[in-house]
């Protein structure tokens, strides 16, 4: 198939072909991390993960029009401002979510599925009923939207690196944050031992409020960024929950590390896939072999030694 | 506790639920509804199979799976290949460029029928494999899992992605299995036309039946020694383990055990509806099979029948009436039975009703 | 005589009453206007001054984004023709059910619409896998489906009346326009993993071979993909004249913005796309801005400059909003009740089979889209079009086939 081409063409395309794996690695990542969060470590089967980040997204529209009906000169910036107003909206929800809802089935693993599932028809119909069945499309500033010219042949998209970057802060605050803030070692210390972080004065129940609503949090910031590359209607978010949780299932769920790592080998295997054949055969490969791994090792690529 | 659950289920009380159950189903639905309702009642029966099965597995055994649609899947898309093939005889195939194949495949190119089509021929075949198949695809799904200790939530998401993947699959090999469109335009069995309201009426009672024995195999189960030690295993599987139980083939033998009852659902759904399609294996539909047990109460297999009956008849009645509403109503529903009836409607009864009939009943005993 | 019977309905049943007027001198009968007896002989849902029609749509679900439109201009159809007073001198009173999205759902709702309601004709259906789940209820019994989205073909009933385009009159026309006027040489075929696309693209393969052209790639995504980097980029590798694409739904969104983010500018036709699948009612959500210089095969465009167009769009949107917008299969649904009407009204009854006898020929002049014919086959005789869309969302027409195009829902050579 290569028998056409110059050097050159395979090399740039070969170059722009890693560049499209690592954009799939940051959207997968920042799909994924809200998750790990609320998944991984407070161990809540969130099924409305995706209606969570497309509430993002719809905010994110909202701030679009707002801006350039009454402030088209600061148009250009207005998506960071946008990525704030969904962090806040989508924080704001998962803690009115967490005190309503999650925080009386915190011993039920398996019914934060079914609730949530439930709370993610109420979410699907009511972006209907606001903002209507159709799609809606989140006008992007010109500069955003462009690529960037390497050499000739080699062309890389804006909003790829966007999202690169966005996805690399997030990372990196997060990781922080669990790691060196004061909340972040009170969250991880209710998910080790509820009863002893209780024991030595820790608030376990605002931690457990804050931790979740930051997950959603992050989750906004996820469906704010993915108005650069996909769609906006009240059913999106139903197409990113099976990958989300295999990434992290894959990772190892209380792993952050484990996330990374899984969301890279997912990307870089489906996007190397997908350029040798059809994208529906590489999405069932890639999917199988994450399963096939799964099954001789259950606990994914990164574990927590924990006692149960 | 254990022991006054224990006592509620009496064999006595057991056969009057059951008594009760047939009699609804086999008498006064059919008097109370005409035939166009009966047969959408038949068709939530269907998923009343796949909720037995969630209860043995998920209730008493601890084991959810978010993908039972797959084994629906396999018992219905067996039977429609049996009707497909009956349906696609050469005469009435005629206009095709190869007559005799489906005319999907006549669609997609195909010009002779595959080989793991040919044994669909037969009706004997095909039943065998609706109970063979989706047996030997949860054993090698559970023996993978069970063995390495792989269980709860991983376990969910897990059979979740391989429903996705199913239903990735079966769209993407649109020549071999109808793709997106499923298999349609289903006529006879065996020459017998089932499109008829007599065959309707003929079919909803072998469905209902059929679900009555599934029911007493379920009952059944649940009371012997392998229920009791489901339970156990569920409430601590180490302590099972320790005893010299095998685990993880009990664990085998009942997902294997529920995927046989959803395949036997699916089956029956194909001959009442007459079609069959992916938009009845993936993760939705999968998690909805989840939702009537819950409803109905994951303890009760009794509770199953009437959880698949009325969270399908509030579908279908929301939709008629209120379809912006429905949506809203079952999350509600989802979220007030998750939060307020954990153990679903059994559970209500249990608790409320119960308790006033054994008042009643005692009360006119002492007189 | 007509007082009576309409005060009469009060009293004993209607049939037994319409079996005794059936008696009555046929002199009488026919000196009036017609009872419902007379034009309706099979028990439909049909009384002296109304008759029933079932709409039936996913109101709810993924395909809601698209059938609304459709709802809206099958209300706007059937208000109009009450306006004009109803079909035989009826009022039409719709019953609207929603499909939900979900297959089985819309076959068991086709039952309830001719079983329990018995509607005079059914204007629904949107998707293939919907219509393949009714159809054979419809079959079954006897109901009358009108069908307006643009499909795969590959299906003649008696029972369908199929608005919208078959494959063939959408695509050929397409492919000979992109070798005359553009001189596309090579075409690079995507789409959305299921049977429209791919039926499509092998028509488009044929077709294109057959020219002598080349296709240089064929690819399929599953339904609701958002991740089209590598296909683009194999897209960059191959160098296409012409990049043919049958993606639907929210991956279209998705398609379009990393196209123009990888720097493949629509408006420098290097490669050109031509799509058969963005109307002006996906450009909502994908965003004008993002297919400027998109070229669209189909049969209808808003910005149609006829007259006939102009009263429609006016019209539609006094009802619907100024802001809504009308795309090929929202105008497709439109010509639903109309062709009902006609042939309700040629047959002199609102009989199933009497309008089946009448359909073939029905001709409308008054069409938004300009003249259609309903064909012996139940497709119709329409013209193809090219559209060129701008960034405000609308199509300009580039180019328009001099005759209309014959459907051929079974295509010889091409299967």
């Amino acid at each position: 198939m290569f028998a056409d081409y110059t050097w050159a063409e395979l090399g740039s395309i070969f170059a722009m072909q890693g560049f499209a794996g690592l954009i799939l690695f940051s959207v997968l990542l920042l799909m994924a991390l809200g998750l790990a969060i609320i998944f991984g470590q407070m161990g809540v089967i969130n099924m409305a993960h995706g209606e969570f980040m497309i509430l993002g997204a719809y905010i994110t529209y909202l701030t679009s029009n707002l801006f350039s009906t009454y402030l088209p000169d600061l148009f250009g910036i207005y998506f960071f401002i946008a990525m704030i107003f969904a962090f806040i909206g989508t924080f704001l929800l998962g803690s009115l979510v967490e005190w309503t809802l999650i925080r009386h089935l915190y011993k039920r693993p398996l019914d934060t599925l079914l609730a949530t599932w439930g709370l993610s028809l109420i979410l699907q119909q009511l972006y209907r009923t606001v903002f209507g069945p159709r799609e809606v499309g989140v006008t992007l500033p010109d500069w955003m939207m462009g690529s960037y010219a390497v050499s000739d042949s080699i062309e890389i998209p804006v909003n790829g690196m966007i999202v690169m970057v966005i996805t690399l802060v997030i990372t990196i605050g997060v990781f922080l944050f669990l790691q060196k803030s004061r909340r972040g070692k009170q969250s991880r210390a209710v998910v080790l031992n509820r009863a002893m972080a209780g024991a030595v004065g820790i608030d376990t129940a605002r931690v457990d409020r804050f931790t979740f609503a930051l997950g959603c949090g992050i989750a906004g910031i996820a469906g704010a960024t993915f108005t650069m590359i996909g769609s906006t209607g009240p059913t999106s978010g139903q197409l990113y929950i099976v990958d989300t949780f295999l990434v992290v299932v894959f990772g190892g769920a209380a792993s952050l590390l484990g996330t990374i790592a899984s969301a890279f080998s997912i990307s870089q295997a489906q996007s190397i896939m997908e350029f040798f054949m059809s994208g529906s055969m590489a999405k069932v490969l890639t999917l199988l072999t994450v399963i096939v791994i799964l099954m001789l090792r259950p606990q994914g690529l990164f574990s927590l030694k924990v006692r149960r | 506790m254990l022991q006054s659950k224990l006592r509620s289920l009496t064999p006595k009380n057991d056969v009057i639920s059951f008594l009760i159950l047939a009699a609804i189903l086999l008498v006064a639905l059919p008097l109370l509804f005409d035939i166009f309702r009966l047969n959408l009642i038949g068709k939530y029966l269907t998923f009343a199979f796949v909720a037995l099965g969630l209860v043995l597995s998920w209730g008493l055994g601890g084991i959810l799976s978010l993908g039972q649609g797959i084994f629906f899947g396999i018992g219905g898309y067996a039977m429609a290949m049996f009707l497909k093939l009956e349906a696609s005889s050469p005469e009435n195939t005629k206009i095709q460029s190869t007559p005799g194949i489906p005319d999907f495949m006549d669609w997609n190119q195909l010009t002779e029928l595959p080989w793991f089509w040919e044994p669909f021929h037969s009706l004997g075949f095909t039943i065998f494999a609706i109970f063979a198949l989706p047996a030997l695809f949860a054993y090698i799904i559970g023996a993978a899992m069970f063995k390495r200790r792989v269980g709860g939530v991983y376990f969910a998401i897990i059979t979740q992605a391989i429903a996705a993947i199913m239903t990735i699959l079966v769209i993407g090999q649109q020549g071999y299995t109808g793709g997106v469109n499923g298999i349609t335009d289903l006529r006879t069995l065996l020459g017998w036309d089932i499109r008829t309201d007599s065959a309707k009426y003929i079919l909803y009672f072998v469905n209902s039946i059929l679900l009555l024995a599934t029911l007493v195999v379920a009952q059944y189960i649940r009371k012997s020694k392998l229920g009791r030690l489901l339970v156990a295993m569920r409430d601590s599987e180490d302590r099972v383990r320790f005893s010299g139980y095998d685990v993880a083939n009990f664990k085998i033998f009942i997902f294997c055990v529920a995927g046989v009852f959803s395949a036997l659902g699916g089956a029956m759904f194909t001959l009442q509806v007459g079609f069959m399609s992916p938009s009845l294996i993936g993760i939705v539909p999968s998690i909805e099979m989840v939702i009537f047990a819950a409803v109905g109460g994951n303890l009760s297999i009794f509770g199953a029948v009437y959880g698949a009956l009325i969270v399908n008849w509030a579908k279908t009645i929301l939709s008629e009436s209120y379809p912006e509403l429905w949506l809203f109503a079952m999350g509600g529903l989802f979220i007030a039975v998750v939060l307020a009836f954990p153990k679903g409607l059994a559970g209500i009864y249990e608790s409320y009703v119960q308790p006033l009939l054994n008042k009643k009943f005692k009360s006119t005993q002492d007189k | 005589m007509k007082k009576e019977i309409s005060s009469s309905r009060l009293g004993t049943t209607r049939r037994t009453l319409l079996k005794g007027l059936a008696a009555l001198p046929a002199a009488m009968v026919l000196a009036s206007s017609s009872y419902a007896a007379d034009v309706n002989t099979t028990g439909l849902a049909v009384t002296d001054d109304t008759v029933k029609v079932g709409i039936l749509h996913s109101i709810t679900g993924t395909m809601a984004i698209s059938e609304t439109g459709s709802v809206q201009a099958e209300k706007l159809a059937i208000q109009q023709i009450n306006d004009m007073g109803g079909v035989l001198g009826r009022k039409i009173e719709y019953i609207q059910e929603d499909g939900a999205s979900d297959w089985p759902t819309f076959a068991e709702k086709s039952k309830k619409l001719l079983v329990n309601d018995k509607v005079a004709a059914v204007f629904g259906c949107w998707t293939s896998a919907s219509r393949k789940a009714a159809l054979p209820v419809f079959e079954q019994y006897n109901g009358m489906l009108f069908y307006p989205t643009f499909y795969e073909g590959l299906e003649q009933s008696p029972n369908v009346i199929y608005t919208g385009q078959e494959a063939t009159q959408q695509i050929l026309k397409g492919i000979d326009w992109a070798k005359e006027t553009k001189g596309a040489k090579k075409f690079f075929l995507l789409g959305s993993d299921y049977i429209w696309p791919r039926t499509s693209n092998k028509i488009a393969r044929k077709h294109i071979e057959k020219l002598g052209l080349k296709v240089v790639g064929e690819e399929y995504y599953p339904l609701g993909h958002t991740q089209f980097n590598s296909v683009i980029n194999k897209i960059k590798l191959k160098k296409p004249d012409v990049i043919f694409t049958t993606v639907v739904g929210g991956s279209n969104v998705a398609f379009y913005k990393q196209l123009k983010a990888a720097g493949i500018d629509l408006t420098k036709e290097k490669p050109l796309v031509l799509t058969l699948s963005v109307t002006e009612d996906e450009i909502l959500g994908i965003g004008g801005e993002n297919v400027d210089g998109l070229y669209a095969s189909m049969k209808y465009f808003q910005s149609l400059p006829n007259d006939n167009n102009k009263k429609f769009v006016a019209e539609f949107k006094k009802m619907w909003g100024e802001k809504s917008v009308i795309g090929d299969v929202t105008q497709a649904a439109y010509l639903g009740p109309w062709i009902w009407k006609a042939a309700v009204e040629k047959a002199g009854s609102f009989d199933v089979d009497a309008i089946k006898k009448t359909l073939p020929g029905i001709e409308l002049t008054t069409a938004p889209e300009g003249y259609v014919k309903v064909h012996p086959n139940h497709h119709l005789w329409s013209k193809s079009r090219i559209g060129h869309a701008k960034a405000d969302g609308t199509f300009d027409v580039v180019y328009e086939s001099k005759d209309l195009i014959e459907p051929n829902p079974f295509p010889k050579g091409y299967q």
